[in-house]
């Protein structure tokens, strides 16, 4: 609809176009020429700050962080799931007594900062000098926050497919369980998928806060090669490093998320209708 | 229950200055974050190209970047280009940059959420795209953006708590200083998640009043 909020540009707006785009193509240019200066002017990439990037055992630490990102983000991602769903079936039961009680525990993780929830598993077991890993600190706290995510979705998932549907399957005699597995789920699981995807793309980004707890992840390496004297500090290039690897994968998780969207939205597979990826919509926006 | 209230009673100070740059932070971010993403909220759907790609490039790389990176990136890596940022000025920065990118999608979904009809007629009327967008289409547009904003700002004063790995003294700071007083710790995070509640309560029922009040049916 972009394209209805200006007319096809004739001749003097086609030049006031083009001026605006060279002002702005100046202004940006001067601010990334700005910043390159400052990277010249102060040698980040200077062969004592790049020389480490070379050493073996430096690429296995990034590797090394990297591994650990994506283990705890898997692990914690499997749980969510779980979590998410037995939350999920919760607030759907029929019965007060579980459905009640499940909207509050969905209400609460939601409303807690996602790093007060790790600092729970984090300062509580210091305390008692019980050993609880920093990984286990990381994963317990996403668990929580992403299940109670997910669970939302997934019962968005379900109440998005119409009602007749349903309506059908009691009507032919099947019980609510039958219902919910045989009809609900399987539809819902197509409309929810974008939406899962882009959850998990966020959980992702969010096992960046193991680093507060110093657990040793992607940004916890770059900062510990950024860190090092003999090579001058070179905290620049390896957070831009970092930086490009988190870019890569997460955009390369959206886009897919993006083309399950568009296939789910082109095929007549299920009556339900797709829940946008991006939005995670009515459900959450813009976590760490 | 003596050590649970004795965490906060003794401590009181900390928790006030906390909670009191908490929700300057959150603030400055609030009014810096709206603007921003407005912006570039109006040139994703602008006329000019290069203004579109701008914004296009900003919101992908942004919304792909964890913003524990970004406070990093503000907190370490910046003073190496020899530009000195205060620690609380870098988490003002590092939340504006990284919530703008959210508030634009919001805006640039809600603008298409009013019907084509009505930016057809403006132009019809020989009005320009500034003239559209400004009185036309986002007076409109508000009603359904204003739930997934408050949203997004509910999610921004969440992220607030990130400042604390990065020498901020807010309300996520609390439980490392409270650590050193040997402090019950599981006291001192059930005040501080009690301390978040209070605040996005509020929010949480404005939200919701609004929505209803607004909804549209379109």
């Amino acid at each position: 609809m972009t394209n209805v909020l200006y007319d096809v540009p004739g001749p003097r707006a086609r030049i006031r176009n083009r001026v605006i785009g060279a002002i702005t193509t100046v202004v940006v240019v001067v601010a990334i020429g700005y910043v390159v200066a400052r990277f010249v002017a102060t040698a980040q990439f200077s062969d004592v700050r790049t020389a480490q990037f070379q050493y073996a055992a430096v690429q296995r630490e990034l590797v090394d962080g990297l591994l650990a990102t994506l283990k705890a983000a898997a692990i914690a991602a499997v749980l969510a799931l779980v979590f998410g769903a037995l939350l999920a079936a919760a607030r759907l039961s029929d019965r007060a007594a579980v459905r009640v009680p499940a909207t509050w525990i969905v209400e609460l993780f939601r409303a807690i900062p996602l790093l007060i929830l790790i600092f729970f598993f984090y300062y509580v077991p210091l305390q008692y000098k019980l050993h609880l890993d920093t990984l286990w600190a990381l994963v317990f706290g996403l668990t929580l926050y992403n299940g109670s995510v997910l669970a939302e979705i997934f019962r968005a998932g379900m109440l998005a497919v119409p009602r007749g549907q349903s309506e059908a399957a009691y009507a032919v005699g099947l019980r609510k369980s039958q219902v919910m597995r045989l009809v609900l789920l399987p539809q819902a699981v197509r409309a929810m998928l974008p939406a899962i995807v882009s959850q998990l793309v966020v959980l992702l980004k969010d096992t960046a806060l193991g680093f507060i707890i110093t657990y040793p992840e992607l940004l916890y390496a770059a900062k510990q090669i950024g860190g090092r004297g003999a090579f001058d500090f070179p905290y620049v290039s390896s957070y831009l490093l970092a930086g490009a690897i988190y870019v890569g994968i997460c955009g390369a998780l959206s886009a897919f998320a993006a083309w399950l969207q568009r296939r789910m939205g082109r095929a007549g597979r299920t009556a339900a209708k797709p829940l946008a990826a991006d939005a995670v919509a009515a459900v959450e926006r813009g976590g760490p | 229950m003596h050590t649970f209230l004795h965490a906060l009673t003794a401590n009181g100070d900390i928790f006030w200055r906390g909670f009191k740059t908490t929700v300057e932070l959150f603030l400055i971010a609030a009014v810096g974050s709206l603007l921003l993403g407005t912006v570039l909220a109006a040139a994703r759907v602008s006329p000019v190209p290069v203004l579109r790609g701008i914004g296009t490039g900003y919101v992908q790389v942004v919304r792909n970047t964890p913003l524990t990176l970004i406070f990093a990136f503000l907190v370490f890596a910046v003073p190496k280009l020899d530009i000195g940022i205060d620690y609380f000025p870098s988490a003002c920065i590092a939340l504006v940059a990284y919530t703008s990118a959210f508030v634009c999608e919001v805006v640039r979904s809600g603008i298409n959420t009013v019907a084509a009809g009505q930016a057809e007629a403006a132009r019809a009327l020989g009005m320009t795209f500034a003239q559209v967008l400004g009185q036309i289409v986002l007076p409109q547009a508000f009603r359904s953006i204003v739930p997934p904003l408050m949203s997004v700002m509910i999610a921004m004063l969440k992220n607030t708590t990130i400042a604390a790995g990065f020498s901020v003294l807010e309300a996520g700071a609390i439980p490392a200083y409270l650590a050193e007083r040997g402090e019950n710790q599981f006291a001192t995070l059930i005040w501080i998640t009690i301390g978040f509640l209070v605040l996005i309560a509020p929010l949480a029922a404005l939200q919701r009043r609004l929505e209803r009040k607004w909804a549209v049916a379109r």
